[in-house]
């Protein structure tokens, strides 16, 4: 496919790959921002191929894993009641709340319904004037301009039966988060290119000279990251900190203007808590006062609705590579796949997955060895039937 | 929150009430994954109907029955229809219905030879579509050489069923001479896909969501049991065939790797995934290996015996794609990993459930 294909050539790969290892001469931290960038690496197994040296941690970058367990147990309320029509991205529904996910919800009457776009959503409530419909308006500032535009719509098209639940996050403030935490490792970022389509680079210039890390604005095919492991390898290696655009056919210095005019109408920066993580001044956004009518946390009242993560859980440590999944005390017994506490072991790419995973597919004494990514949910070795 | 206990007191097991502890991924309901032929489906299975009237036929686990009857090798096998909308590109809901079960039984080198239909009809249902999905059967039953031969029809209110439902059992004759079945698959063996996958998925997709691809993606729906015909005809000796319907091909080897105990080991760059799936799947954020197909089989077959069988497969109208895609192994057992295009490995899980499109 044109324009695909081309940045999955292994021959362009393996020059990439031997140019990197020509340049590295010491270990170096290196963390991948967005979860459709871990998702790539694993999905091609690139951790696997760059040298020794390069070690790749997971960000926080997944909007359904950092999805805060309070926003759930929130969705869950809504999504259960009879006059709401729940309309989510698919990944959002097996994603756990305190007792039960969206799938169960669905499973016991709620009218969940999985949509691509909000604007499907929208068009649901134009269908169903009888009924409530709420978007799970979750994700980076790549899925926030569509949102926004769905509630410009609903007040324009006089929709008062639309309304969104709100967990937007923003990727600077994690950097930053991620920075000043005590015994930080990381040494440079791949920042998220789809991110910076929207919102430009104006933002990283600052923590890039601040925190002297080098932010390197990376796409998602293969080559599109071991270009961006080379530029942040080269920056390292000659001691600079400079952000670097190498995503330029996707992403411009100003961004998307007329995406960030309407971010600027319909949504505020605001506190936000990362499931995993905690509490990032400023990490989020929520609707402005002039849109708080489609704020679906108001209209079905369940602003109350407070919910605690476990403290047992690890995984902020784990996505910050401070602590190795193996070195949690929940890790394969009260938290599995099957069972997640928190981020790391929801996500089918989190750290604490994939250490699970090869756990499995090395027999039971895996601790601490550097884990191969693996794709798809672990699941418990099966009794056999008869 | 429950307390967390984070380390588990040992305990005392009592062997009259032991139950099994592994939890039906605590869902006290059905849900949609129980039917998405992943790891909930096989739970289903393992926790309920097993304990109820589980037998060593049904441990076998395979896409149809082998029984001896009367002297005779008799394959047996039943799976229910439920698609929306009833007619896609390339096919119906009665394609499927004969299909299915044609290959299903085909699986185990039978050839298929009657079939059961029974209707589960919703009350409002127009009748036209009632006699298109008939006829569309009548069609599939001739092209795969098979007749039905008896039936039942019931009726339920309206808002209690999604328009029409088809249940088809078979029955068909295996060979002497042939053992096919998941257990049976050997380190060494060469794994076949006998052409492009994803596509029936795909073309559901594409008229469920509205979704546009660029092309018209067309099902793959076709009855498999004569070009299984032309592979014996080469080699009694196929170890494993399944057909790789829901949960697609990452479904089917994981069943076959964790049955024999083996690994598998995959090309990625030799899976023949056609454009079209490639840009659906790239589009949705899902993996063409999980998606499903309705008219392709997966073989294990003896490394002596592949070129042989490949060559066969390829002079068949339903085998021209036939494509080797890696080897059963015996590291890693029980689990199937992909030697990726760039030349790293990922492994491929079964899938809990359904598909889900991926926001991130």
């Amino acid at each position: 496919m044109k324009y695909i294909d081309e940045f999955n050539d292994p021959g362009l790969a393996r020059r990439l790959l031997d140019e990197i290892r020509a340049t590295v001469t010491r270990p170096w931290a290196l963390m991948e921002v967005c979860g459709g960038q871990t998702h790539s690496i694993i999905r091609h197994g690139i951790d696997q191929l760059l040298p020794e040296e390069v070690e790749l941690i997971h960000g926080p970058g997944c909007p359904v894993c950092v999805t805060p367990l309070e926003v759930i147990d929130k969705a869950l309320e809504i999504a259960s009641r009879p006059e709401v029509i729940f309309c989510s991205f698919g990944d959002m529904l097996r994603v756990p709340g305190t007792d039960r996910d969206l799938f169960r919800v669905k499973g016991e009457g709620g009218d969940v319904r999985v949509v691509y776009s909000p604007l499907d959503a929208l068009q649901l409530a134009r269908h169903h004037p009888d009924r409530q419909v709420v978007f799970f308006a979750i994700g980076f500032e790549t899925t926030a301009p569509a949102n926004a535009m769905a509630v410009h719509q609903a007040r324009r098209l006089g929709l008062d039966n639309f309304s969104l639940l709100v967990s937007h996050v923003r990727v600077p403030p994690a950097i930053e988060a991620i920075m000043t935490a005590p015994a930080c490792r990381v040494q440079g970022f791949l920042a998220a290119g789809h991110v910076c389509s929207v919102m430009g680079i104006s933002e990283y210039p600052e923590l890039a000279e601040r925190h002297r890390v080098p932010i390197v604005v990376t796409g998602f095919e293969p080559l599109d990251i071991l270009e961006g492991v080379r530029r942040a390898v080269h920056q390292l290696e000659r001691g600079e900190h400079r952000v670097e655009n190498a995503y330029p056919r996707a992403v411009r210095e100003a961004g998307n203007p007329a995406a960030l005019r309407m971010l600027e109408e319909v949504f505020e920066v605001a506190d936000r808590s990362w499931r995993g993580i905690g509490r990032i001044p400023a990490s989020g956004w929520r609707l402005t006062d002039a849109f708080r009518a489609y704020d679906a946390e108001h209209r079905f009242d369940v602003t109350g609705i407070r919910t605690e993560e476990p403290a047992v859980c690890r995984a902020g440590e784990v996505l910050q590579g401070l602590i190795k999944p193996t070195e949690c005390s929940a890790f394969g017994t009260t938290c599995t796949p099957r069972t997640p506490l928190g981020a790391t072991m929801v996500s089918s790419e989190g750290a604490c997955a994939a250490y699970y995973l090869y756990r499995r597919m090395n027999g039971q004494n895996s601790q601490g060895a550097p884990a191969p990514r693996g794709a798809g949910i672990p699941q418990e070795e099966m009794n056999s039937v008869g | 929150m429950a307390e967390l206990v984070s380390e588990a007191a040992p305990e005392t097991v009592d062997p009259a009430n032991w139950t099994c502890p592994a939890p039906l991924r605590d869902q006290p309901v059905v849900v949609m994954g129980h039917g998405g032929g992943g790891a909930l489906s096989a739970e289903l299975i393992e926790q309920v109907f097993a304990p109820a009237y589980g037998n060593p036929t049904l441990a076998r686990m395979g896409d149809s029955a082998v029984l001896d009857l009367g002297g005779a090798r008799l394959a047996f096998s039943t799976d229910s229809h439920v698609v929306r909308p009833l007619f896609f590109p390339g096919g119906s809901l009665g394609d499927l219905a004969v299909n299915g079960t044609v290959n299903d039984l085909a699986m185990s080198g039978a050839r298929p030879a009657h079939l059961s239909a029974a209707f589960v009809l919703e009350e409002g249902v127009e009748l036209r579509v009632v006699d298109r999905v008939a006829r569309a059967m009548g069609a599939a039953a001739e092209a795969a050489g098979v007749t039905v031969v008896t039936g039942d029809t019931k009726v339920v209110e309206a808002g209690h069923g999604d328009g029409v439902y088809v249940t088809t059992a078979g029955v068909g004759l295996v060979p002497e001479g042939v053992d096919i079945r998941p257990q049976r698959a050997r380190p060494g063996d060469a794994v076949i896909v006998s052409g492009p996958i994803g596509l029936h998925g795909v073309a559901i997709m594409s008229v469920r969501e509205g979704l546009e691809f660029g092309v018209e993606v067309t099902s793959d729906t076709a009855p498999l049991a004569d070009l299984v015909a032309a592979m014996l005809a080469v080699t009694p000796d196929i170890h494993v065939l399944r057909d790789p319907t829901r949960g697609g091909l990452a479904a089917s080897l994981n069943e076959i790797a964790r049955a024999s105990g083996t690994g598998v080991r995959l090309n990625e760059r030799a899976i023949p995934v056609p454009d079209a799936v490639v840009n659906a799947c790239g589009f949705l954020g899902l993996d063409p290996l999980y998606v499903a197909n309705e008219g392709r089989l997966v073989a294990f077959v003896p490394p002596t015996e592949a070129d042989a069988v490949l060559a066969a497969m390829r002079a068949h109208p339903q085998g021209g794609g036939a494509t080797l895609i890696g080897e059963c192994v015996a590291d890693h057992p029980g689990m199937v990993v992909v030697a990726t295009g760039l030349g790293g490995t990922r492994v491929v899980d079964l899938p809990l459930g359904e598909q889900l499109p991926r926001i991130c």
